[in-house]
Protein backbone atom coordinates (compact mmCIF):
# COMPACT_ATOMS: atom_id res chain seq x y z
CA UNK A 1 0.00 0.00 0.00
CA UNK A 2 3.02 2.29 0.36
CA UNK A 3 3.59 5.28 -1.90
CA UNK A 4 7.11 6.20 -2.96
CA UNK A 5 7.95 9.73 -4.09
CA UNK A 6 11.54 10.73 -4.85
CA UNK A 7 12.81 7.66 -3.02
CA UNK A 8 10.81 8.39 0.14
CA UNK A 9 8.21 5.85 1.18
CA UNK A 10 4.86 6.68 2.80
CA UNK A 11 2.55 4.15 4.41
CA UNK A 12 -0.56 5.97 3.18
CA UNK A 13 -1.49 7.05 -0.34
CA UNK A 14 -3.58 9.89 1.04
CA UNK A 15 -2.02 13.34 1.40
CA UNK A 16 -4.02 15.75 3.52
CA UNK A 17 -4.18 19.52 3.18
CA UNK A 18 -4.69 21.49 6.38
CA UNK A 19 -6.64 24.42 4.92
CA UNK A 20 -10.22 25.13 5.93
CA UNK A 21 -10.36 23.40 9.33
CA UNK A 22 -12.63 25.09 11.84
CA UNK A 23 -10.20 24.51 14.71
CA UNK A 24 -6.85 22.93 15.41
CA UNK A 25 -8.57 20.26 17.51
CA UNK A 26 -10.80 19.27 14.59
CA UNK A 27 -7.77 19.24 12.30
CA UNK A 28 -5.80 17.00 14.64
CA UNK A 29 -8.63 14.48 14.83
CA UNK A 30 -8.94 14.50 11.05
CA UNK A 31 -5.20 14.05 10.44
CA UNK A 32 -5.13 11.10 12.82
CA UNK A 33 -8.28 9.52 11.34
CA UNK A 34 -6.97 9.91 7.78
CA UNK A 35 -3.88 7.81 8.42
CA UNK A 36 -1.87 10.21 6.26
CA UNK A 37 1.87 10.60 6.66
CA UNK A 38 2.25 13.73 4.52
CA UNK A 39 0.43 17.00 5.20
CA UNK A 40 0.53 20.34 3.39
CA UNK A 41 1.06 23.69 5.08
CA UNK A 42 1.12 27.24 3.73
CA UNK A 43 3.54 30.06 4.52
CA UNK A 44 1.96 33.27 5.79
CA UNK A 45 2.88 36.34 7.85
CA UNK A 46 3.30 35.40 11.51
CA UNK A 47 0.37 37.56 12.66
CA UNK A 48 -2.02 35.94 10.17
CA UNK A 49 -0.72 32.47 10.99
CA UNK A 50 -1.34 33.12 14.70
CA UNK A 51 -5.02 33.95 14.07
CA UNK A 52 -5.33 30.72 12.08
CA UNK A 53 -3.95 28.71 14.99
CA UNK A 54 -0.35 29.24 16.00
CA UNK A 55 0.24 25.70 17.17
CA UNK A 56 0.05 24.08 13.76
CA UNK A 57 3.61 22.77 13.68
CA UNK A 58 3.31 21.33 17.19
CA UNK A 59 0.07 19.62 16.16
CA UNK A 60 1.66 18.07 13.10
CA UNK A 61 4.60 16.94 15.22
CA UNK A 62 2.18 15.16 17.56
CA UNK A 63 0.59 13.44 14.56
CA UNK A 64 4.01 12.26 13.40
CA UNK A 65 3.47 13.46 9.83
CA UNK A 66 5.89 14.95 7.38
CA UNK A 67 5.37 18.51 6.09
CA UNK A 68 4.77 19.42 2.47
CA UNK A 69 4.93 23.24 2.23
CA UNK A 70 2.91 24.82 -0.57
CA UNK A 71 3.17 28.02 -2.58
CA UNK A 72 -0.55 28.75 -2.38
CA UNK A 73 -1.57 32.22 -3.46
CA UNK A 74 1.29 32.73 -5.92
CA UNK A 75 0.38 33.99 -9.40
CA UNK A 76 3.84 34.11 -11.00
CA UNK A 77 6.82 31.78 -11.21
CA UNK A 78 9.01 34.44 -9.60
CA UNK A 79 6.73 34.70 -6.58
CA UNK A 80 6.36 30.92 -6.22
CA UNK A 81 10.12 30.36 -6.37
CA UNK A 82 10.66 32.95 -3.62
CA UNK A 83 8.00 31.36 -1.41
CA UNK A 84 9.50 27.89 -2.00
CA UNK A 85 12.90 29.16 -0.86
CA UNK A 86 11.41 30.74 2.26
CA UNK A 87 9.49 27.53 3.01
CA UNK A 88 12.68 25.50 2.66
CA UNK A 89 14.30 27.84 5.15
CA UNK A 90 11.38 27.78 7.58
CA UNK A 91 10.62 24.07 7.54
CA UNK A 92 14.02 22.66 6.62
CA UNK A 93 12.67 20.57 3.75
CA UNK A 94 13.39 20.78 0.02
CA UNK A 95 9.94 19.34 -0.74
CA UNK A 96 7.38 21.74 -2.14
CA UNK A 97 3.86 21.51 -3.46
CA UNK A 98 4.23 24.00 -6.28
CA UNK A 99 1.14 26.08 -6.97
CA UNK A 100 1.12 28.89 -9.51
CA UNK A 101 -2.43 30.04 -9.90
CA UNK A 102 -3.62 31.57 -13.16
CA UNK A 103 -7.07 32.79 -12.31
CA UNK A 104 -8.73 34.02 -9.12
CA UNK A 105 -12.15 32.63 -9.96
CA UNK A 106 -11.17 29.07 -10.89
CA UNK A 107 -7.85 28.88 -9.00
CA UNK A 108 -6.65 26.67 -11.85
CA UNK A 109 -2.89 26.54 -12.49
CA UNK A 110 -1.07 28.72 -15.01
CA UNK A 111 0.79 26.08 -17.01
CA UNK A 112 3.41 28.40 -18.49
CA UNK A 113 4.42 29.88 -15.15
CA UNK A 114 4.21 26.47 -13.50
CA UNK A 115 6.75 24.84 -15.85
CA UNK A 116 9.05 27.84 -15.51
CA UNK A 117 8.95 27.69 -11.70
CA UNK A 118 9.33 23.90 -11.65
CA UNK A 119 12.40 24.03 -13.87
CA UNK A 120 14.06 26.63 -11.65
CA UNK A 121 13.26 24.84 -8.39
CA UNK A 122 14.37 21.43 -9.65
CA UNK A 123 17.67 22.99 -10.77
CA UNK A 124 18.00 24.42 -7.26
CA UNK A 125 17.65 21.01 -5.61
CA UNK A 126 13.98 21.07 -4.64
CA UNK A 127 11.72 18.01 -4.73
CA UNK A 128 8.87 19.52 -6.70
CA UNK A 129 5.28 18.24 -6.62
CA UNK A 130 3.34 20.56 -8.93
CA UNK A 131 -0.41 21.14 -8.74
CA UNK A 132 -1.32 21.07 -12.41
CA UNK A 133 -4.31 20.86 -14.73
CA UNK A 134 -5.65 17.60 -16.17
CA UNK A 135 -3.69 18.27 -19.40
CA UNK A 136 -1.63 15.14 -20.20
CA UNK A 137 0.89 17.11 -22.29
CA UNK A 138 1.54 19.64 -19.53
CA UNK A 139 1.94 16.77 -17.05
CA UNK A 140 4.59 15.25 -19.30
CA UNK A 141 6.39 18.58 -19.58
CA UNK A 142 6.48 18.82 -15.77
CA UNK A 143 7.83 15.29 -15.48
CA UNK A 144 10.40 16.04 -18.18
CA UNK A 145 11.81 19.00 -16.25
CA UNK A 146 12.35 16.74 -13.25
CA UNK A 147 9.28 17.00 -11.02
CA UNK A 148 9.08 14.18 -8.49
CA UNK A 149 5.33 13.70 -9.09
CA UNK A 150 2.55 15.40 -10.99
CA UNK A 151 -0.66 16.43 -9.24
CA UNK A 152 -3.50 17.10 -11.65
CA UNK A 153 -6.72 18.73 -10.47
CA UNK A 154 -9.81 16.58 -10.60
CA UNK A 155 -11.82 19.81 -10.51
CA UNK A 156 -11.22 23.36 -9.19
CA UNK A 157 -9.96 23.67 -5.61
CA UNK A 158 -12.73 23.44 -3.05
CA UNK A 159 -15.42 22.75 -5.69
CA UNK A 160 -16.19 19.20 -4.58
CA UNK A 161 -17.04 18.34 -8.20
CA UNK A 162 -14.95 15.16 -8.16
CA UNK A 163 -12.99 13.91 -11.16
CA UNK A 164 -14.48 15.89 -14.05
CA UNK A 165 -12.28 14.45 -16.79
CA UNK A 166 -11.50 10.83 -15.91
CA UNK A 167 -10.13 10.12 -19.38
CA UNK A 168 -7.44 12.78 -19.06
CA UNK A 169 -6.44 11.54 -15.61
CA UNK A 170 -6.00 8.04 -17.06
CA UNK A 171 -4.00 9.51 -19.96
CA UNK A 172 -1.72 11.35 -17.53
CA UNK A 173 -1.06 8.05 -15.75
CA UNK A 174 0.03 6.60 -19.11
CA UNK A 175 2.04 9.70 -20.06
CA UNK A 176 4.45 9.98 -17.12
CA UNK A 177 6.65 7.65 -15.10
CA UNK A 178 6.52 9.64 -11.86
CA UNK A 179 3.68 9.22 -9.33
CA UNK A 180 0.36 10.85 -10.24
CA UNK A 181 -1.49 12.38 -7.30
CA UNK A 182 -5.06 13.55 -7.89
CA UNK A 183 -5.11 16.96 -6.24
CA UNK A 184 -8.18 19.16 -5.75
CA UNK A 185 -11.85 18.79 -6.54
CA UNK A 186 -12.59 15.74 -4.38
CA UNK A 187 -16.00 16.01 -2.74
CA UNK A 188 -16.61 12.65 -1.15
CA UNK A 189 -15.11 9.19 -0.73
CA UNK A 190 -16.28 7.77 -4.07
CA UNK A 191 -14.37 10.55 -5.89
CA UNK A 192 -11.15 9.48 -4.18
CA UNK A 193 -11.83 5.82 -4.97
CA UNK A 194 -12.45 6.69 -8.64
CA UNK A 195 -9.18 8.60 -8.86
CA UNK A 196 -7.31 5.57 -7.58
CA UNK A 197 -9.22 3.22 -9.91
CA UNK A 198 -8.11 5.43 -12.81
CA UNK A 199 -4.55 4.57 -11.90
CA UNK A 200 -3.54 7.46 -9.66
CA UNK A 201 -0.84 6.68 -7.13
CA UNK A 202 -2.38 8.86 -4.47
CA UNK A 203 -4.91 11.55 -3.64
CA UNK A 204 -4.36 14.96 -2.06
CA UNK A 205 -7.41 16.62 -0.55
CA UNK A 206 -8.25 19.19 2.08
CA UNK A 207 -11.65 20.86 1.81
CA UNK A 208 -13.61 17.62 1.43
CA UNK A 209 -12.41 16.68 4.92
CA UNK A 210 -11.84 19.96 6.73
CA UNK A 211 -15.20 21.47 5.72
CA UNK A 212 -17.23 18.27 6.10
CA UNK A 213 -19.81 18.30 8.88
CA UNK A 214 -17.76 15.61 10.63
CA UNK A 215 -14.14 16.02 9.46
CA UNK A 216 -12.72 13.02 11.35
CA UNK A 217 -15.41 10.72 9.97
CA UNK A 218 -14.85 11.97 6.41
CA UNK A 219 -11.08 11.60 6.89
CA UNK A 220 -11.60 7.96 7.82
CA UNK A 221 -13.87 7.54 4.78
CA UNK A 222 -11.16 8.99 2.53
CA UNK A 223 -8.56 6.67 4.05
CA UNK A 224 -10.70 3.64 3.22
CA UNK A 225 -11.68 4.99 -0.21
CA UNK A 226 -8.07 5.49 -1.27
CA UNK A 227 -7.18 2.01 -0.07
CA UNK A 228 -10.25 0.49 -1.76
CA UNK A 229 -9.58 2.29 -5.03
CA UNK A 230 -5.95 1.24 -5.04
CA UNK A 231 -6.85 -2.39 -4.34
CA UNK A 232 -9.55 -2.36 -7.04
CA UNK A 233 -7.20 -0.79 -9.59
CA UNK A 234 -4.81 -3.70 -9.14
CA UNK A 235 -7.49 -6.38 -8.93
CA UNK A 236 -8.48 -6.41 -12.61
CA UNK A 237 -12.09 -5.34 -12.79
CA UNK A 238 -14.58 -7.20 -15.01
CA UNK A 239 -15.35 -5.71 -18.41
CA UNK A 240 -18.58 -3.71 -18.68
CA UNK A 241 -21.33 -5.55 -20.64
CA UNK A 242 -24.46 -4.24 -22.31
CA UNK A 243 -26.53 -7.26 -21.26
CA UNK A 244 -26.65 -9.37 -18.16
CA UNK A 245 -24.41 -12.35 -17.51
CA UNK A 246 -25.91 -14.80 -15.07
CA UNK A 247 -23.71 -15.56 -12.12
CA UNK A 248 -25.69 -18.69 -11.24
CA UNK A 249 -25.24 -21.55 -13.74
CA UNK A 250 -28.25 -22.93 -15.64
CA UNK A 251 -26.85 -26.44 -15.28
CA UNK A 252 -28.81 -28.52 -12.75
CA UNK A 253 -31.83 -26.21 -12.77
CA UNK A 254 -34.91 -28.30 -11.74
CA UNK A 255 -37.93 -28.84 -14.01
CA UNK A 256 -40.85 -27.80 -11.88
CA UNK B 1 15.44 53.41 11.07
CA UNK B 2 11.94 52.98 9.71
CA UNK B 3 11.01 49.69 8.08
CA UNK B 4 7.84 48.00 6.91
CA UNK B 5 7.53 44.84 8.97
CA UNK B 6 4.85 42.55 7.55
CA UNK B 7 3.20 45.57 5.98
CA UNK B 8 3.19 47.69 9.13
CA UNK B 9 5.52 50.61 9.90
CA UNK B 10 8.08 49.79 12.59
CA UNK B 11 11.07 51.59 14.03
CA UNK B 12 14.12 49.43 14.57
CA UNK B 13 17.58 50.41 15.87
CA UNK B 14 19.87 51.61 13.09
CA UNK B 15 21.73 48.68 11.54
CA UNK B 16 19.36 46.12 13.07
CA UNK B 17 19.99 42.64 11.76
CA UNK B 18 17.31 40.57 10.10
CA UNK B 19 17.37 38.35 13.19
CA UNK B 20 16.45 41.39 15.29
CA UNK B 21 13.67 42.27 12.87
CA UNK B 22 12.35 38.71 13.09
CA UNK B 23 12.48 38.90 16.88
CA UNK B 24 10.41 42.11 16.72
CA UNK B 25 7.71 40.19 14.85
CA UNK B 26 7.64 36.89 16.69
CA UNK B 27 9.20 35.06 19.60
CA UNK B 28 9.13 31.85 17.61
CA UNK B 29 12.40 30.36 16.50
CA UNK B 30 11.15 27.27 14.75
CA UNK B 31 9.33 27.26 11.44
CA UNK B 32 10.07 30.91 10.70
CA UNK B 33 11.56 32.51 7.61
CA UNK B 34 12.47 36.13 6.96
CA UNK B 35 12.85 38.11 3.75
CA UNK B 36 14.16 41.63 3.17
CA UNK B 37 12.88 43.39 0.07
CA UNK B 38 11.72 40.07 -1.37
CA UNK B 39 15.02 38.30 -0.79
CA UNK B 40 15.02 35.47 1.70
CA UNK B 41 17.72 35.35 4.31
CA UNK B 42 19.08 32.04 5.42
CA UNK B 43 18.89 31.15 9.07
CA UNK B 44 22.66 31.34 9.31
CA UNK B 45 22.70 34.57 7.34
CA UNK B 46 20.27 36.37 9.61
CA UNK B 47 22.76 37.82 12.02
CA UNK B 48 24.79 39.12 9.05
CA UNK B 49 23.82 42.07 6.89
CA UNK B 50 21.48 44.48 8.58
CA UNK B 51 18.28 45.92 7.22
CA UNK B 52 18.28 49.48 5.92
CA UNK B 53 15.97 52.44 6.26
CA UNK B 54 12.78 51.92 4.25
CA UNK B 55 13.31 48.18 3.81
CA UNK B 56 10.35 45.86 3.55
CA UNK B 57 10.73 42.90 5.87
CA UNK B 58 8.50 39.84 5.78
CA UNK B 59 8.45 37.34 8.66
CA UNK B 60 6.56 34.18 7.78
CA UNK B 61 5.57 30.90 9.38
CA UNK B 62 3.32 27.87 8.94
CA UNK B 63 -0.39 28.39 8.40
CA UNK B 64 -3.18 26.06 7.43
CA UNK B 65 -3.24 25.51 3.68
CA UNK B 66 -4.19 22.86 1.18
Amino acid sequence: MSLTIAGESFGSRLILGTGGASSLAALEEAVKASGTELVTVALRRVEAAATMGGGLLDLLDRCGVRLLPNTAGCYTATEAVKVAHLAREAFETPWVKLEVIGDERTLLPDGVELVRAAEELVADGFTVLPYTTDDPILARRLADVGCAAVMPAGAPIGSGLGVTNPHHIALIRQNVEVPVILDAGIGTASDAALAMELGCDGVLLATAVTRAADPARMAAAMRHAVEAGWLAAGAGRIPKRFHALASTPDEGRPDL
Amino acid sequence: MKVLLNGTAHVLPDGATVAEAVAAATDRLRGVAGAVNGRGGTRTGWPGPGAGDGDQIEVLTAAQGG
